[in-house]
């Protein structure tokens, strides 16, 4: 497979790359081919994990490490791919599918391969509606062309690829609620353990991997661990799709080494913030994120690795950077992102349900300045309440930006209740 | 008489294909796309004919409708126009964005234009936070972008779709 500058952007150097032709004039399906010919399953979960790759889904949990959990006397394996990307301010896995799809086919393939699966999904956002309908021609095309379907290569191999659309719910994004929408049922999360790895689709051991995740297997298998691992840090090997928004010149998806600064990406790669402002906070994994203070310029220096990220106390997750500059009211900014979770919620445990509801009351009636002084530390105490208290994390996410903010940027929420509100906005 | 197999027979095979037999409830979100097709809601007769093809409780495929966003027990507009009005978004102008094409309606978030074609809702991010404005459009069975907006192109858009429905109106 040829390296260009990109390795999962690649579509932005070779043109149609989109294309089964083009995909195959540029080594597509040469890794698959050989992990089924000449690779034992164990062998290339053995590479997987040697290269150090992360889960890029949020969690940046060893892919290989995950694999091998999966029980040898339970039967069949599923692979299920994770295309719900519904975390505001990302679009990154979007690109890949609308520009690389068959990198991504590729990936789901060798995967299913690694774990003897013969039957995956690919679970798509219902939003993507047009890129199911095109994915599902490629695997049609792919079935005629002899890399889907009976006795792959020649070996007893058999392996089918089959997509299935959301409908509109950010919780399926979390992989056990993902597991119960695509048996059919409300997409509620489900009690761990029994984690997919053992009891996952259909009950039976399921790996589930995210886009991102899945489309650099073809170059890792292709290439070797050791290539993969000579990129980015030590513990986060790689290269990462960083998505870009907010207040920047060049909002965008960038791929880069992990460990890239925010400084390189804002302003290097990113063309730095609108009319000369300074970055007064970032959010680096989307709404969830704990929002990181930039108090002293030296936190832009900050590496964008999973280690560093989490040691200034916020998280990498799954690389949605959200510039905020000192034209945002960050008391309007916590209103957002609350009532984002509120809609999201999907009712199942009590603390969130009920919490995301009460502080999105408590965030809207500050920004409409008819919040008293108490009710900045009612809403901190509301978010205090809900922390750790949830069936999954989408209630542990929901108090980030509530309890980051407050602390941090605590005058703009004064700012509301001292007479003076008025119904600020970032845009 | 099942309504939804005799009206869409390839399709509801096609779509019960893609999962094991045993676990075909499975089908029932492609399903409910199938019946929403042309309407842009989901009639109540569907949910039974769903939930006889699947052998599940027309409670259970109900229960889908109301849980998942896309999906509409109610009619609308013949098309929803759908503004992502969240944070990435909103730092780019969106809210102000649904707002004047609301005013350029005449409708509330929410309501429905009188010739009925149009609908015009605030849903949340839809993974293009770097072409804001944006909103999708849910009509004939399809799901479109429209990216990098402005509420000129928005409403030359809306007239194109008038234009082409009255054509259309006139010839039957
Ligand atoms: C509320 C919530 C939403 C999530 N949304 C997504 C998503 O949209 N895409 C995704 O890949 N992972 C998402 N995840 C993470 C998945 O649960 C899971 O960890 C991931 O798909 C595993 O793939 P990976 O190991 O390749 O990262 C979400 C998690 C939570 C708690
Ligand atoms: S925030 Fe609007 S598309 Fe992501």
């Amino acid at each position: 497979m040829t390296t260009t500058p990109h390795l999962l952007l690649r579509h932005r150097e070779i043109a149609n790359l989109d294309q089964l032709e083009v995909y195959l004039q540029h080594g597509g399906f040469e890794a698959f081919k050989k992990v089924v010919t000449q690779m034992q399953p164990a062998q290339v979960i053995d590479e997987v994990k040697a290269s150090g790759l992360r889960g890029r889904g949020g969690a940046g949990f060893p892919t290989g490490i995950k694999w091998s959990f999966l029980p040898n006397n339970l039967w069949p394996h599923y692979v299920v791919c994770n295309a719900d990307e519904s975390e505001p301010g990302t679009f990154k896995d979007r690109e890949i599918l609308e520009g690389n799809p068959f990198q991504l086919l590729e990936g789901v393939m060798i995967a299913s391969y690694a774990v003897q699966a013969n039957l995956a999904y690919i679970y798509l956002r219902g939003e993507f509606w047009q890129i199911a309908h095109r994915l599902d021609e490629k695997i049609a095309e792919l079935e005629k062309a002899g890399f889907l379907g009976e006795n792959l290569f020649g070996t007893p191999y058999s392996l089918q690829l089959r997509t299935h659309l959301g409908a509109g719910a950010y919780i399926c994004g979390e992989e056990t609620a993902l597991l119960e929408s695509l048996e059919g049922k409300l997409g509620q999360p489900r009690l761990r353990p029994p984690f997919p790895a053992v009891v996952g689709l259909y009950g039976k051991p399921t790996v589930i991997n995210n886009v991102e995740t899945l489309t650099n297997l073809p170059l890792i298998l292709e290439k070797g661990a050791a290539w993969y691992k000579s990129m980015g840090t030590e513990r986060s090997p790689g290269v990462k799709i960083f998505s870009l928004s907010g207040c920047v010149n060049r909002p965008g998806n960038y791929e880069l080494p992990l460990g890239t600064t925010f400084r390189e990406l804002i302003y290097t790669h990113g063309g730095g913030v609108p009319e000369g402002r300074q970055v007064r906070g970032i959010m680096p994994a989307g709404a969830s994120s704990a929002i990181i203070s930039i108090t002293e310029d030296r936190l832009l220096d900050t590496p964008m690795d999973y280690e560093s990220v989490a040691a200034i106390g916020s998280q990498l997750g799954s690389a949605s950077v959200i510039v905020l500059d000192d034209s945002v009211d960050f008391a309007w900014l916590v209103s957002k992102t609350v009532n984002f979770f509120k809609h999201e919620s999907c009712g199942k445990c009590t603390p969130c349900r009920e919490g995301t509801f009460w502080m999105n009351r408590l965030a809207q009636r500050i920004i409409n300045g008819r919040a008293t002084p108490e009710d900045i530390s009612l809403l901190e105490t509301v978010a205090n309440q809900i922390a750790g208290k949830c069936l999954c994390a989408l209630g542990e996410f929901s108090v980030m930006a509530v309890t980051t903010g407050i602390r941090q940027f605590r005058s703009d929420f004064e700012h509301h209740v001292n007479g003076s509100g008025s119904t600020a906005t970032g845009g | 008489m099942n309504q939804l197999l005799q009206k869409y027979p390839e399709e509801v095979q096609q779509i019960l294909a893609k999962y094991p037999p045993e676990f075909k409830r499975s089908a029932v979100m492609p399903l409910l796309y199938l019946a929403q097709r042309e309407a842009n809601y989901v009639p109540r007769q569907a949910l039974q004919d769903i939930a006889e093809i699947l052998e599940i409780s027309t409670t259970d495929v109900a229960s889908i409708v109301g849980f998942y966003t896309l999906y509409y027990d109610e009619p609308g507009g013949r098309y929803r126009i759908q503004v992502c009005t969240d944070l990435p978004c909103a730092l780019r102008g969106a809210d102000r964005f649904l707002q004047e094409l609301c005013e350029r309606l005449g409708i509330e978030e929410g309501g429905t234009t009188p010739d009925g074609l149009f609908t015009v809702e605030a849903v949340k991010c839809l993974a293009a936070c770097h072409r804001a404005p944006v909103f999708q459009v849910q009509g004939d069975g399809e799901i479109v972008y429209h990216e990098n907006q402005s509420v000129e192109l928005a409403m030359a858009w809306i007239e194109e779709v008038r234009a082409r429905v009255a054509a259309k109106e006139d010839r039957s």
